[in-house]
């Protein structure tokens, strides 16, 4: 093998040596002290497993470390730290494991760009093979790894419906190369392929994926997209997937400061304000069909999320208002596709 | 036992018989009876433990390849022509990763031009991948070589390439005898991997590499490839002395003691090279082959040694570098550098072309006269050649040349109508 690197963990994160940091003691979002024992989310316990262990080197501000670091910390809970990792190419591979070191606390491994679905699905034949049921497997990529260049991979898991849970991090461009148009890219992002130059500046409408709502069609067993501003709710979804024995994808929103022109301390505000606009429709869908969806009172405009992003700056010079108001379109579309207003409320 | 069977379906027993725990499988691009006869096995339950995946691509086959091998399963999958080529990146991850898979390649031609027949340009595309190529002359040749071949990839952690003719090995009906079950256990102990993703031992698998240590790791991929040298022949006489059949090693030889011209070839051409052989020995030429069996690694050594009393070489291939001549060639006269001898490179048999006793005979005539050019193409066709030359030259370049071709040369008379 090119390079192991043997790490420890479990024995001694049980055993309560790991010293543990709360980085938001008190709040919400790692779980309140007060609430009852069995409403705290896992990073309120000593025996958190640490998944994605300090000292990585992620940007000030990332999204896509805090939904890993969650999301699979959820998984090793799940499981009993039962789990392996497979990891598309892309930032999270990149900051993770530099050359001879790595913040990963579980087996992990990362073969190529385009096939952490494939490599998956080859884990989980072996773990059957060999009789270790208990042991699960997930794949993990930025949106790059998964709509675009992995998508055949990840096609090919869902049709097989292969025991394993997808988590798909949408910072909605490349971002460890430069940042770079996806096809989970919004319309009107400026990207480094979609320059915010000529009559129609930043990316073009009425183009990209829905890989949730493609993964639906698959009819696997679930599907659900989750956002790094509600971090009980992305463990309490990953939690869920766990209970399938089918494909599982799960799409969480991680905005990233570098990509998209914000500010390091807004990436949870503004995942907040994607979800509340409804750019970002939070749902859940069982073989083939919608379950639940985050549920607001009053929409807010989507102006508010756009202005903290230098990405979208373009929409608000004037002779863009009319794209700025397909921007508008595109969430209000949301909101009546997924109803994702509360009974009673009009947008 | 002896049977009578197809070389691909005696290939799947012969697979079966090393206990894969993983194959992954893509039909088209195109694929063999092996895969088929495989699925086959594991459905009826006479191959037990063993999950088959049908996948939706070439690239995916592999890729679940990789992701079985890391996690301990010995894994087996099967391809050809353009297959290879779209999983390409992960032919080089896997052994990159040091990953003992073990893939057959059914050899055929690359397009375009399409063309589903044989030769060998596709496993020749992928010889500097980091995996160990294993090339066979018979069918028999491919039921043992491919039980060693998963013995060699486990010894070396090094992916292992057994490449045997498309349709004329494949899908030829041969004489076998097939090794028994307790033979192939005794020789192929349980795979046992000297790490694994494991919970229980967690580790980090598929790093980034910096400049500070990309070639050391490039190093050792060399290294281990020179000891394969040493390793393939072992395991080739551990098989010798449970099975009883000396089908292995870096390459092997007929007639070549007292030869002056040497034929280097390597699959299933070198059958009837012998028989040319016999019929020119009988003549009185000192003639005599040598087959490459291991192209990678390059038996440098062997070759020189098996070369070192001939008075010319030539080296016969199926596969083309286009700008350049033979890889084959260019491999031999690498080793014979401190060798003065001319060695004739002839491309022989693209995309299917029959190479017939005949056409050697005359090539062989003219490499006992030393009149061969150093690059010489068997039985090309002229006339076609200058026909569209002469085209060209009148009508500009045309991006077409294959259909311009077919079309002087009446295949496509219909489409005339």
């Amino acid at each position: 093998m090119t390079q192991l690197i043997d790490k420890k963990i479990g024995a001694d994160s049980a055993s309560g040596n790991q010293q543990v940091k709360f980085y938001q003691t008190g709040t919400y979002t790692v779980g309140n002290r007060l609430l009852d024992e069995n409403q705290r989310t896992v990073q309120a316990s000593l025996d958190r497993s640490n998944a994605l262990d300090s000292g990585h080197r992620a940007c000030q501000g990332c999204g896509e470390a805090i939904g890993a670091r969650y999301a699979i910390d959820a998984v090793m809970r799940a499981t009993g730290n039962q789990m392996i990792a497979c990891n598309a190419t892309g930032c999270l591979e990149v900051f993770t494991t530099p050359y001879p070191e790595t913040a990963w606390q579980m087996p992990w491994i990362h073969s190529l760009f385009g096939n952490a679905a494939a490599v998956a699905t080859g884990v989980a034949a072996a773990m059957k093979v060999k009789g270790k049921k208990a042991v699960r497997v997930i794949a993990q990529g930025g949106d790059g790894g998964t709509t675009d260049i992995g998508f055949g991979c990840l096609s090919g898991m869902f049709d097989r419906n292969d025991d394993v849970l997808y988590i798909c991090y949408n910072n909605q461009a490349y971002m460890n190369t430069g940042v770079q148009r996806s096809s989970a890219t919004p319309p009107g992002a400026r990207t480094a392929t979609t320059m915010p130059v000529g009559p129609e500046p930043g990316n073009v409408f009425g183009q990209g994926k829905n890989v949730p709502l493609i993964a639906m069609a698959h009819g696997i067993d679930y599907v659900a997209t989750a956002s790094v501003h509600d971090l009980h709710d992305l463990e309490r979804k990953v939690t869920k997937a766990m209970t399938f024995r089918g494909s599982r994808y799960i799409e969480i929103f991680v905005p990233c400061p570098l990509g998209w022109g914000s500010k390091p301390c807004d990436t949870i505000k503004l995942a907040r304000m994607a979800a509340e606009c409804g750019l970002w429709p939070m749902l859940e869908a069982e073989y083939g069909e919608l379950t639940a969806s985050y549920k607001m009172r009053k929409p807010a405009p989507v102006t508010g999320y756009l202005k903290l992003q230098r990405r979208f700056a373009h929409l608000f010079k004037p002779g863009q208002e009319e794209r700025l108001a397909g921007m508008q379109a595109l969430a209000d579309k949301n909101i009546a596709k997924f109803q994702l207003l509360e009974k009673g409320e009009q947008a | 036992m002896l049977k009578q069977m197809e070389g691909s379906v005696a290939v799947a027993e012969a697979v079966a018989l090393a206990r894969p725990e993983v194959i992954c499988a893509y039909p088209i691009t195109p694929q063999t009876h092996i895969v088929e006869g495989l699925g086959e096995l594991v459905k009826a339950g006479k191959l037990q433990n063993c999950e088959y995946i049908n996948v939706e691509s070439e690239f995916a086959a592999l890729s679940v390849g990789i992701g079985s091998s890391s996690a301990g399963a010995r894994t087996y999958t099967a391809t050809a022509s353009q297959g290879i080529l779209y999983m390409a990146e992960a032919v080089y991850n896997a052994s990159g990763m040091g990953l003992p898979i073990v893939m057959t390649v059914g050899n055929r031609a690359i397009g375009a031009p399409i063309n589903i027949w044989n030769d060998q340009t596709d496993s020749m595309s992928m010889r500097d991948a980091g995996w160990i190529q294993l090339f066979c002359e018979t069918n028999q040749e491919a039921v043992d070589v491919h039980i060693q071949a998963f013995k060699i990839a486990e010894t070396l952690n090094v992916p292992v390439m057994v490449c045997m003719d498309g349709f004329i090995l494949t899908h030829a009906y041969e004489r076998i005898d097939m090794p028994e079950q307790a033979q192939v256990d005794q020789f192929l102990p349980p795979f046992n991997p000297r790490q694994v993703l494991d919970p229980a031992h967690p580790v980090s698998m598929g790093a980034m590499v910096g400049p500070e240590a990309f070639t050391e790791v490039r190093y050792l991929a060399h290294h281990r490839q020179l000891q394969a040298l040493e390793v393939i022949p072992k395991i080739a006489a551990e098989y010798n002395a449970i099975v009883g059949r000396d089908n292995g090693g870096l390459i092997s030889t007929y007639q070549t003691e007292d030869a002056e011209t040497l034929i280097i070839s390597l699959g299933s051409v070198i059958g009837t090279i012998k028989d040319v052989i016999d019929d020119r020995r009988a003549g009185g030429e000192k003639i005599g082959c040598v087959a490459i069996r291991s192209f990678r690694p390059f038996p440098i050594a062997a070759i020189r040694e098996a070369c070192s009393k001939a008075k010319r070489v030539v080296v016969l291939e199926k596969c083309f570098a286009v700008g350049l001549g033979g890889m084959v060639a260019s491999n031999v006269r690498m080793a014979l550098a401190t060798q003065p001898l001319p060695v004739y490179n002839v491309i022989a048999g693209l995309g299917g072309r029959p190479i017939t006793q005949k056409s050697l005979h005359k090539l062989f005539d003219q490499a006992a006269a030393d009149s061969l050019e150093g690059l010489h193409f068997l039985d090309l066709n002229h006339e076609i050649i200058e026909r569209e030359l002469e085209r060209e030259r009148l009508e500009g370049c045309s991006g077409a040349v294959a259909e311009n071709i077919l079309r002087g040369i009446g295949a496509v008379a219909a489409s005339k109508v």
